[in-house]
């Protein structure tokens, strides 16, 4: 699964399970907190969602650190290309 | 007990979800045409329920409540219901949110149990291994208190905030702890109410009680209370609310007043955990009356406990025949709607705020044949014009908690209701 496919599909995800616009996802600078509105309690439902998506497991530590969209694609991109 | 407040407790706005209907409207329609909500439920019947019966409440749209996926995310069923009756309630009172913010307003609702959640919860840890798994929203939708955490985040309440629970009396407590709490001058208003699950998780256990009527092959005619042929209560559930509010504040800001609560009695039997005493009930009603100032002959419609039980009925009629005599109409909404266990103490005022809206009594439905063990009282078999004044609404739960609540439904105002 190439970066960009992993890409396509969190998006798809977060519009369709999280509510989120898709227009706000094209930045991939984007916030999760400040500018998606995405709290802690949506953080726990992201990781295991995307980890029964894509078939991996995210360590809580590394879950910590994402901050923004380009974040997210990174972790996942990380565990299923390594 | 005697009421030495000098403030009044008016209901502003009510919200109801229930198995006949989920507005106003269409449940005034079922209490007038003694519409049954009770269906048979195949799935519990396949799952080796003693009695599939159930009251089914019709899929709720959340969007219609603009409850989104976030929202929805920490509701357990009864948090679901109650928001929804609530949302209702509070439009209908007008209640802006500078009002429920300004740490003067509260909520505290009737509820005794989340079970479907935390079953649901349970189910996926074994099936995965980890707790990892269950996600965030199930510890919020597990809890007892599931529906005021909801209300308070939601409508941003800012006073009171807790959920009561006492069995199938916890609806009409909670209902009386808004009164205390609004009489007592820490509240001007409080939204209360109860809600009860309808999964049937929640009502697995309690089948085991042989308590439920088994009479499967007319769903509409098992829930029959004070007749000869009843075999026992048919649960059901849903939310309902109603916004309490200090009258002198109702009338400042001109808001409707629906009725006001006149009278609220409490009392436990103290004996058996789950068979009913008179003597109890009979204490909390007379309690009501008191707080109320009014006579036993001046209340002039009842609406009974009656579950459907051959032990509960009985109880209840004796008791309601000592204290009122025979000529008192008495009819029991759990005929149609089945028994609303934690939120029927508050739903049940709610029937009686329709009905005198409406004009009418509601009837007793699947009373056919008069149990002489019930004998005494004036069960009323079909829906009657009626101008109610003071009626009265009493609730039992196990443990013997009792409750009883009085509502003027006329009550004198300036200028009027």
């Amino acid at each position: 699964m190439t970066r960009e496919e992993i890409v396509e599909e969190v998006n798809k995800i977060l519009a369709e399970q999280f509510e989120l616009n898709p227009a706000s996802l094209k930045e991939p600078g984007t916030k999760l907190h400040e500018e998606l509105g995405l709290d802690s309690l949506d953080a726990v439902d992201i990781v295991v969602t995307m980890e029964k998506k894509f078939g991996c497991r995210i360590q809580e530590a590394e879950a910590r650190e994402i901050r923004t969209l380009d974040q997210l694609y990174d972790c996942i991109n990380k565990l299923k290309n390594p | 007990m005697q009421n030495n407040s000098k403030r009044q407790v008016a209901v502003t706005g009510i919200g109801i979800i229930s198995s006949i209907g989920i507005t106003p409207a269409e449940v005034t329609e079922s209490l007038r045409l003694g519409r049954s909500g009770i269906v048979l439920d195949e799935a519990r019947k396949s799952l080796g329920f003693r009695s599939a019966l159930t009251g089914k409440v019709k899929e709720l749209k959340p969007a219609d409540y603009g409850l989104d996926r976030k929202a929805l995310k920490t509701m357990g069923q009864p948090a679901l219901y109650g928001c929804c009756a609530a949302s209702d309630a509070i439009k209908d009172a007008a209640l802006t949110p500078e009002l429920r913010g300004s740490g003067r307003c509260g909520v505290v609702f009737g509820n005794d149990s989340c079970i479907s959640a935390a079953v649901e919860a349970v189910d996926t840890l074994r099936r995965e291994k980890e707790t990892h798994f269950i996600g965030s929203g199930s510890v919020f939708q597990g809890m007892n208190s599931t529906v005021t955490m909801n209300l308070g985040s939601r409508f941003g309440i800012r006073g009171a905030n807790w959920t009561l629970s006492a069995a199938c009396a916890s609806g009409a407590h909670a209902v009386g702890q808004g009164l205390m709490l609004i009489r007592s001058g820490l509240q001007d208003i409080v939204i209360a109410g109860g809600a009860q699950e309808t999964g049937l998780e929640s009502m697995a256990a309690f089948d085991a009680l042989n308590a439920f009527s088994v009479q499967e092959d007319a769903p509409q005619k098992a829930s029959r209370p004070f007749d000869k042929g009843r075999s026992g209560l048919v649960p059901s559930g849903g939310g309902a609310c109603l916004v309490l509010e200090d009258l002198a504040h109702a009338l400042r800001r001109g808001a409707r007043v629906h009725a006001v609560i006149s009278g609220y009695g409490f009392s436990s039997d103290g004996a058996h955990l789950s068979l009913p005493s008179s003597e109890g009930s009979e204490r909390a009603v007379r309690h009501a009356l008191a707080d109320a100032g009014l006579a036993p002959e001046m209340i002039n419609y009842i609406n009974a406990h009656a579950t459907s039980t051959p032990a509960g009925d009985a109880a209840e009629a004796k008791m309601i025949a000592r204290v009122f005599g025979t000529s008192v109409p008495v009819s029991s909404t759990k005929s149609m709607t089945g028994h609303e266990c934690w939120m029927a103490g508050a739903s049940e005022l709610v029937y009686c705020i329709l009905m005198a809206k409406g004009g009418f009594i509601a009837p007793n439905i699947n009373f056919e044949e008069a149990d002489p063990e019930c004998a005494g009282i004036n069960v009323v078999r079909e829906a009657r014009p009626a101008k109610l004044r003071h009626v009265l609404s009493d609730s039992f739960g196990f443990g013997g908690t009792n409750a009883a609540i009085i509502l003027d439904l006329e009550p004198d105002l300036p200028g009027g209701i």
